[in-house]
């Protein structure tokens, strides 16, 4: 079930997108997603298209793989594109029973779909190309200026990497301690909502004790190995600009440039 | 003075009912004075209650002591401004294997107790190769710990704390939720650490098999040591240690079956083959 | 009226690149009353095993017959079946829940549906044959200590009065006298109340005293099957697929490679020194 979700799953295999900086793929993928909502016909879409095909091929993450990790949207796409479809005012095309379906609605179904689709698969690839860690890393780097109010970033950072490492082990644990319980007679299926939440109780509360008991067990050996903050670490895989990395910046600068001018182009008249 | 000395340390805690009041005062450590030399590998032996972690916890200034003073190659643990250097000198090692890695990735786990001393990336690279490679971990550098088995993953916290270069390591119960081959893994690599590279071990354990090879036994009951001394020592007391309830090796039970049945037979025989030598069949 | 498992085969996440064999054709036949042993290194398929016999896993293929019915049959009661099975998982302290000790032994039978006084009855009895004080009942069982712990979980699963009982590792992370406390009390419940016991480990050593019957699993499949001294023979095989036999053997063979004349086979203490003295006499005549 849980591990049917292959939106953001690492995919480990040799690629420059693997190699690239966590910096560049985490701006790169936000300046992305702006330039999504910055077309306003169908060149700027055809463009980013392209430009995410080529990153795709780069990545030599298989195509079958991302497609999977749509599966889970499917059901938001469908409804923004109906809502879409019917609800925008304008030149009515077809009418079906009481339902119109216009000119506008018509077009802005298929670019919201577009859209959707591509932030979907464009945040992807950054999740299935970078390891979580280099993830936090390259988070906790790109806040850094946000200390001088106060954020406590490497904190932040800290807690997201410690949580990605517990997910498996808690989840493991869930698994056992379900059986055990359903060896107890327990019955988490059937029933109603009241009674099926009622059954959850002797799920959540060892799993609850559990997790506190490893928050304690790795509060004591963090300290046991010297952590104290974030003040005075060195980092062991520091984040360093390589070359590929400026070219990364340049292709994408340039990739927003071509866009946004396609893009906003008067092709059919305003929107 | 050793490199880890206690001197009649206490340690209480407070035992509270549900609303909080005082409902007495348990002493987890009751007057315990240890010295351990430099190099040595010292096993602490005792049931889960006895104390043996209470005392292992500060030697590493996770606990203080009520009374007395727990000094650390000269530091003494009560000490604020100590507190850093007495964890860089003593690493110390824990019991459930899961939690106590931080790295979503082998090195990266090793690599975080220097990175929290400031130790320059270059040197954090060959300090982690080398520990890894002193436990015989270094294949696995890029495997998430999670695919590993308790074993392996014992033997990376170990690295972790050999990364920091300590003097002295603090082992406590690490193989109690171990199967017998991750039991052998780990002692293995302690015994490594101690004979080759020389640092000072300190075991807590409630398996008889694992002291063998100690030089020096302590063994806690009611947060009292109860008996010291070598493990043959030790093990020449078949009857205080069952009075004790602890496993006594089966070898060393049969020596003294027989020697009560009348065989001639020395005290505190270790081994089958200490066994059949003194059976005089060599 | 006996666990029968005919040719059972689990596939560990089929249809998946990752697919592996957690168990290959296994036969058993467990009668009534017995106490069996099940050895194995980890990943020898032994806990998966243990998961088939009360229905929680599902084999791939093959069947299991409990009390002569087939569990796969369409409308069997897994339930019920849970509920004749009992299954003390590792570490079974950690799925404890209840505010005090008594009211979480009650959640097994409560779930069978049994009026209050069955149910109040059953905890009862079952906090008293795992030998649990009478003062620790209405304590929260999280103050108390590991072993004792564990037998408030033991008795959890003995509430639902079950005919068979499945320990996995019940003495793992325990210490010398919590580990013999516990196996001593396991004993005593086969013997006075004639309960199917199924004990998981990893050590030859622990079980030896107590068991009936040995299994000794390896790489998904039954390697041994037999009484403790006969699969103790086995001990350099056992040896390779990272088993070991108890001590005792050891000494004996090691004694008897030097010449004196004993029974190799020994299995406790008590066999072994009766053995060498009567060795040692007959040398000496």
């Amino acid at each position: 079930m849980l591990r049917d979700i292959t939106l953001g799953q690492y995919y480990q295999t040799e690629s420059i997108i693997h190699k690239m900086d966590p910096r560049v793929k985490l701006g790169g993928t936000l300046l992305y997603i702006i330039s999504l909502f910055f077309f306003q016909n169908f060149l700027g879409y055809a463009v980013s298209v392209i430009f995410l095909g080529i990153v795709i091929r780069l990545s030599k993450v298989p195509f079958k793989f991302m497609v999977k990790g749509m599966k889970a949207i499917v059901f938001l796409l469908m409804i923004t594109v109906v809502f879409n479809l019917f609800l925008t005012p304008g030149t009515p095309l077809v009418t079906l029973w009481r339902l119109t379906i216009t000119r506008e609605g018509l077009r802005m179904a298929l670019s919201m779909a577009v859209r959707l689709t591509l932030l979907i698969i464009g945040s992807s690839v950054m999740t299935l190309t970078t390891t979580p860690n280099n993830l936090t890393d390259g988070l906790e780097k790109m806040m850094r200026p946000l200390k001088i109010f106060k954020v406590p970033v490497h904190e932040v950072a800290m807690m997201m990497s410690i949580a990605l490492r517990f997910i498996p082990i808690l989840l493991e644990e869930t698994d056992k301690i379900m059986k055990a319980q359903i060896a107890r007679g327990a019955d988490f299926e059937s029933g109603n909502l009241i009674r099926r939440a009622k059954a959850m109780v002797p799920l959540l509360v060892p799993l609850f004790i559990s997790a506190f008991r490893r928050a304690n067990d790795l509060a004591m050996a963090m300290e046991a190995r010297c952590y104290r903050g974030g003040e005075g670490r060195t980092k062991m895989k520091p984040l360093v600009y390589h070359k590929r990395d400026y070219a990364a910046y340049a292709c994408i600068a340039l990739y927003l440039v071509v866009s946004i001018i396609l893009g906003r182009l008067n092709l059919w008249g305003s929107m | 003075m050793g490199i880890i000395k206690a001197e009649d340390v206490v340690y209480e805690y407070i035992r509270r009912d549900e609303e909080g009041n005082v409902e007495g005062i348990t002493k987890a450590v009751d007057d315990v004075s240890v010295d351990i030399r430099e190099g040595e590998f010292v096993a602490v032996l005792g049931h889960n209650g006895s104390g043996k972690s209470t005392l292992a916890k500060h030697m590493n200034a996770i606990l203080n002591p009520t009374e007395g003073t727990v000094w650390v190659d000269g530091m003494d643990t009560g000490r604020e401004e100590n507190v850093w250097n007495v964890r860089q000198t003593a690493g110390m090692v824990f019991q459930n294997p899961d939690n106590q890695i931080i790295g979503q990735v082998v090195e990266e786990d090793v690599g975080f107790g220097p990175e929290n001393m400031g130790i320059p990336t270059k040197e954090i690279w060959e300090r982690v190769e080398e520990s890894l490679r002193a436990v015989g971990m270094y294949q696995f550098r890029k495997h998430s710990p999670n695919k590993l088995s308790g074993g392996q993953k014992q033997r990376v916290s170990i690295a972790g704390v050999l990364a920091m270069h300590p003097k002295c390591i603090v082992l406590d119960e690490p193989t109690a939720m171990l199967d017998p081959n991750g039991r052998k893994e780990v002692i293995r690599a302690v015994r490594g650490l101690n004979q080759v590279e020389g640092v000072t071990v300190i075991l807590i354990t409630h398996y008889m098999e694992e002291i063998i090879h100690a030089d020096r036994v302590y063994v806690m009951d009611q947060g009292r040591i109860a008996m010291e001394g070598t493990p043959r020592e030790i093990f020449s007391q078949v009857e205080k240690l069952k009075s004790l309830r602890l496993d006594v090796p089966q070898v060393t039970l049969l020596a003294y079956e027989l020697k009560k049945q009348g065989v001639s037979l020395p005290d505190g025989i270790l081994t089958a083959d200490e066994l059949v030598k003194a059976l005089g069949l060599e | 009226m006996s666990i029968i498992v005919d040719h059972v085969n689990y596939i560990y996440g089929e249809d998946t690149p990752l697919a592996s064999k957690a168990l290959d054709d296994v036969c058993l036949n467990i009668p009534d009353g017995q106490f069996v042993g099940i050895i194995g290194h980890t990943g020898s398929g032994k806990s998966t095993l243990m998961q088939h016999l009360n229905g929680l896993i599902r084999a791939t293929s093959g069947h299991i017959y409990f009390n002569g019915q087939d569990i796969y049959e369409k409308d069997y009661d897994m339930k019920k079946l849970r509920s004749r099975v009992g299954l003390v998982f590792q570490y079974p302290e950690h799925q404890l829940f209840e505010i005090d000790v008594f009211t979480d032994v009650c959640f097994g039978p409560k779930n069978l549906g049994l009026d209050k006084k069955e149910v109040e009855l059953r905890a009862y009895d079952a906090l008293k044959k795992v030998g649990l004080p009478d003062e620790f009942f209405f304590q929260s069982p999280f103050e108390l200590s590991g072993g004792q712990k564990r037998r408030v979980a033991i008795a959890g699963v003995l509430a639902m009065q079950p005919q068979v009982l499945i320990l996995d590792e019940p003495t793992a992370g325990l210490d010398p006298r919590g580990r013999d406390d516990i196996l001593h009390q396991i004993k005593r419940l086969q013997t006075e109340t004639g309960m199917t016991i199924l004990l998981v480990s990893h050590s030859m050593e622990d079980v030896a005293e107590y068991v009936d019957r040995i299994i000794v699993m390896n790489r998904g499949s039954v390697m041994y099957d037999d009484v403790p001294r006969e699969v103790f023979k086995h001990y350099r095989e056992l040896e390779e697929v990272g088993l070991a036999a108890p001590q005792v053997t050891y000494i004996m063979h090691a004694l008897k490679e030097k010449g004196l004349d004993v029974d190799v086979n020994a299995t406790t203490i008590e066999e072994a020194a009766q053995d060498i003295l009567r060795a040692l006499g007959r040398n000496s005549q």
